[in-house]
């Protein structure tokens, strides 16, 4: 219990601290570490809270932060008011290191922005946060939300038009990734 | 060490209420993550309360992008740490986080049950393949913005190849990358 409190600290105390690119980047991190590493929930379980962050207000970092902390504990068989614990836990840990780093670095970068080893080293970030970003979303290809061809076509096949639906709406047609989370709802309760 | 600079006729107890109720309702509003709250930043911030100037924001945008962390997060610390040092900082830090934190806790306390509930699964079911593709349309975008070229297309590739086929951590690709364009801007120089 305390353990878990603990790890949860020092893993979004790590992500606060790595998370760079937004967002999207620090999912990738999180599902590292949280469902790849520690199993404290499956893949599906994971899905569900990033589709719920982008549901609710805030910044992803913050609600899912708040939500693993949450589900960790209670997945762990503790009860609720652990898991408020955990929430409070998680989400303090992933915003303390902005707070020490940015006030330091906000006054070094404004000296140093254009110093070259600045430069340098963020010339090799910006590529593998790109990178980043892919893995995220391969990863979450998995059967336990695609479902397989062999296990249930129908799921199969609806899934992979609903993905490229997504994609394609906002991509291209920059439908509000809210919309398209609340059709894609629509179509699973009447196609499922 | 920034200016902390005075803010004409308000009072020193309502500069911190004004920075909290500002950035609250910031968190508060801010639906599909970091970038989506720019326009909403620049409302409140630079026209309403006139705490930073319009360029000084692009700059703010600059470094809160290049720092890691919670974008919002990092930008409300830097607003907060500008206007009223340390204390300030923590001020816009609780405005930022308290939305989300309390809306994710309330929805993980009931959602645990309502996860087993069939037409909540099935709701679900449609929405996890449109979140790896809402995942998956920024990245190439994010090519874009890092100046992924022919010359190091490379790296994002092999970022992803780690995290995805190879199950490293994210966190320690974030570190290489960095290490990495530190070793070769130092060897670059040697050679000129």
């Amino acid at each position: 219990m305390i353990a878990t409190l603990f790890l949860l600290f020092w893993t979004f105390f790590q992500i606060g601290l790595f998370g760079f690119g937004g967002g999207y980047a620090m999912i990738s991190m999180i599902q590292g570490e949280v469902v790849s590493h520690y199993h404290w929930m499956t893949m599906g379980q994971f899905t569900d809270i990033v589709a719920v962050s982008q549901m609710t207000p805030g910044p992803i970092g913050i609600n899912s932060a708040t939500y693993v902390g949450y589900t960790a504990i209670t997945n762990a068989g503790h009860a609720w008011y652990w898991g408020v614990l955990g929430s409070a836990v998680s989400t303090f840990a992933v915003v303390l290191p902005s707070f020490i780093l940015m006030i330091l670095i906000s006054r070094f970068l404004m000296k140093y922005k254009n110093h070259p080893v600045v430069e340098n080293v963020f010339s090799g970030l910006r590529p593998a946060v790109v990178g980043l970003l892919a893995a995220a979303s391969l990863c979450l290809m998995t059967p336990e939300n695609f479902s397989t061809p062999s296990e249930c076509p129908w799921q199969f096949w609806i899934s992979v038009g609903l993905f490229f639906f997504a994609f394609i709406s906002t991509k291209v047609y920059k439908i509000s990734p809210i919309h398209v989370i609340l059709l894609c709802g629509v179509a699973g309760l009447i196609l499922f | 060490m920034l200016p902390i600079r005075p803010i004409g006729p308000i009072s020193p107890m309502n500069i911190y209420w004004n920075l909290f109720s500002t950035f609250f309702r910031i968190g508060l509003f801010t639906i599909g993550g970091g970038y989506a709250m720019i326009p909403l930043i620049e409302a409140k911030v630079v026209d309403e309360k006139k705490w930073i100037g319009r360029e000084e924001l692009l700059d703010l945008i600059a470094v809160a992008q290049s720092c890691p962390g919670i974008f919002a997060i990092n930008i409300g610390i830097f607003i907060g740490y500008k206007l009223r040092g340390k204390w300030g900082a923590v001020v816009t830090t609780l405005g930022t986080a308290l939305p989300s934190f309390l809306i994710i806790l309330a929805i993980a306390l009931v959602f645990q049950q309502f996860r087993e509930n069939i037409y909540v699964e099935r709701i679900f079911r449609g929405i996890r393949p449109a979140v790896v593709a809402l995942i998956a349309a920024p990245v190439f975008k994010m090519a874009q913005m890092a100046k992924i070229s022919r010359y190091n297309i490379w790296i994002p590739v092999a970022a992803t190849a780690l995290i995805w086929l190879l199950g490293f951590s994210p966190i320690y690709v974030i570190l290489l990358a960095g290490a990495g364009g530190y070793v070769y801007g130092q060897i670059k120089e040697d050679k000129l």
